[in-house]
């Protein structure tokens, strides 16, 4: 399998970590090696959040992603950060809703998702980025949804039960984007 | 199933699972979240956690409940390691074993809080003052962060001396799947030694670091060096990948040991012959593995997140032997692979 190296980056609060982490928790479900990398620091208060999940057959090198094959970017400063690194032939995928920039690259594929809006006409205000991992997955073939699920469930803790089916929503809705 | 953990809580489960109950800190980025951690499962189990008033006082307390016997441990990044310096220096001194760990950041001073390597100085030559070393453990994946804690603990039982495991920002804060062993898996070993109670049964034990004549503070000294050779010949420990057959082999531990491993793939899908040394504990230094590794390899490079701290251990390592060169980064810069690709293809 082709190694995945993606991005999650947007505002600090917009859930770009627990996106990650749904992510890794796939890859660990399908029995891969991976690695999960936040950025910490000052810049996580009012600025950008960003982390890097690794997914291979091979144990991870440096889990630090400087050039990743999937970028899922949450805010327009994520995405200017962010945009020219992308591998050629990379994927990004974009929240539409908050990112009006034109993308003058045409070596990558580039999805954009109103997952912002999608989310409060929804009613799931605050997952627009399940709603983003929705469409990554979807585009990603990586695994089953099955597995997906069960990868968002090992990451809501008990005491937040209750969001796993908003969560299911938002990651359905995504896929159908 | 594998959990999947940030090196930071994992190394503190680690500890609890390793029979620590005594867990005594101070917050810094980016060692927090073990604090943190530790902070929700202590009391929860029985333990103390306790969020000393500075990291001085904090190195103190595990001072204290270590002569009582117990597994106690402190955590930090590398500011707050300087001012541990004088508690780890007193436990040494007083023949205490105890688990610091250095989540590593950039310095000198308050430096940044990027990951970095450059207290492997402080960390293998000088912890604190006086004629001392400690174990130094040097991880690199979250799960050897794990099994890291429990050896480290047990040698320091063994041989009554301070152990300390040398991580990292990237380590502490990365998320890996885990294993983690049940608790109470490994046998701990009697402390007669410790200051615990008599009951008048047996004589008092005496913890102390001050002796006032010379001569026999010269005796205590030598004897803990004759004990440090000993560790010298069975603590050692390295992984080799690919040196067999290698031109040059990079010397590289913790996060940059995983950023050399990727540049060692690379010049190996080229067909250049490329290995990777890597110390698992840098006190002692695996001389032994490096030793046998220059009788092959034409050149050696550190690879390092500092200025080159460890270069003069393996030239010592290996008698000068053979060239010995140094790639790096600083300041919280993490090296990439094309980096040291690029610089290793230069010694072929």
């Amino acid at each position: 399998m082709k190694d995945l190296n993606i991005v999650f980056a947007g505002f600090g609060g917009q859930g770009v970590l627990f996106a990650g982490k749904a992510a890794a928790y796939a890859g660990l479900i399908e029995g891969r090696e991976i690695s999960w990398l936040p950025s910490y620091g000052p810049e996580m208060r009012g600025g950008t959040a960003n982390c890097s999940v690794c997914i291979s057959d091979e144990p991870i090198g440096s889990p630090l992603i400087t050039a990743p094959n999937y970028l899922v970017a949450m805010n327009l400063p994520s995405l200017e950060r962010f945009i020219d690194a992308v591998e050629p032939g990379g994927t990004v995928i974009l929240d539409s809703s908050l990112i009006d920039r034109e993308i003058t690259r045409t070596d990558i594929t580039v999805f954009r998702v109103p997952s912002s809006r999608l989310a409060e006409e929804n009613g799931i205000k605050g997952l627009s980025n399940m709603i983003l991992v929705g469409k990554l997955f979807h585009e990603l073939g990586f695994c089953s949804p099955e597995v997906l699920d069960e990868a968002i469930q090992k990451c809501i803790p008990p005491r937040k039960a209750d969001m796993l089916e908003l969560n299911r929503r938002a990651v359905a809705l995504g896929a159908q984007q | 199933m594998k959990v999947l953990m940030k090196g930071n809580e994992a190394l503190g489960e680690a500890a609890i699972r390793a029979g620590c109950r005594h867990f005594f800190g101070y917050p810094i980025t980016p060692q927090t979240e073990l604090a943190a951690y530790m902070s929700k499962r202590m009391p929860k189990i029985g333990g103390t956690y306790l969020q000393a008033e500075s990291e001085i006082a904090a190195v103190n307390m595990v001072l204290g409940a270590s002569a009582a016997g117990v597994r106690a441990m402190t955590s930090s990044s590398s500011p707050g390691i300087s001012l541990k310096s004088e508690g780890i220096s007193y436990m040494a001194g007083s023949d205490l074993p105890a688990l610091i760990i250095n989540v590593q950041r950039g310095g000198p001073g308050l430096g940044g809080i990027q990951p970095s390597q450059a207290d492997y100085w402080q960390a293998t030559k000088a912890t604190g003052h006086g004629d001392f070393q400690i174990l130094v453990f040097a991880p690199s994946t979250v799960q050897e962060m794990v099994d890291l804690v429990s050896e480290a603990f047990d040698a320091a039982d063994r041989w009554r001396m301070p152990a300390m495991i040398l991580a990292d920002g990237m380590l502490g804060q990365m998320m890996e799947p885990v294993e983690l062993p049940e608790e109470g898996e490994r046998a701990q070993v009697e402390k007669p030694w410790a200051a615990c109670g008599h009951g008048d049964k047996r004589e008092h034990n005496i913890i102390n670091s001050l002796y006032l004549t010379p001569d026999k503070l010269e005796d205590l000294v030598v004897e803990r060096y004759k004990r440090y050779e000993q560790v010298k010949a069975r603590e050692q420990r390295a992984e080799e990948y690919l040196c067999d057959d290698a031109d040059v082999i990079i010397v590289a531990y913790g996060a940059s040991s995983r950023v050399a491993r990727s540049a060692v793939n690379k010049a190996r899908e080229k067909g250049e012959k490329v290995g990777l040394l890597r110390p698992i504990t840098l006190w002692p230094f695996p001389v032994d593995a490096l030793r046998k590794a220059a009788g092959r390899a034409k050149a050696f490079l550190t690879v390092e997140m500092s200025m080159g701290q460890m270069v003069d251990d393996v030239r010592l390592a290996i008698d000068c032997r053979v060239p010995v060169e140094f790639f790096g980064r600083t300041g919280g810069m993490i090296p990439t692979p094309g980096e040291v690709l690029e610089r290793v293809e230069g010694l072929l």
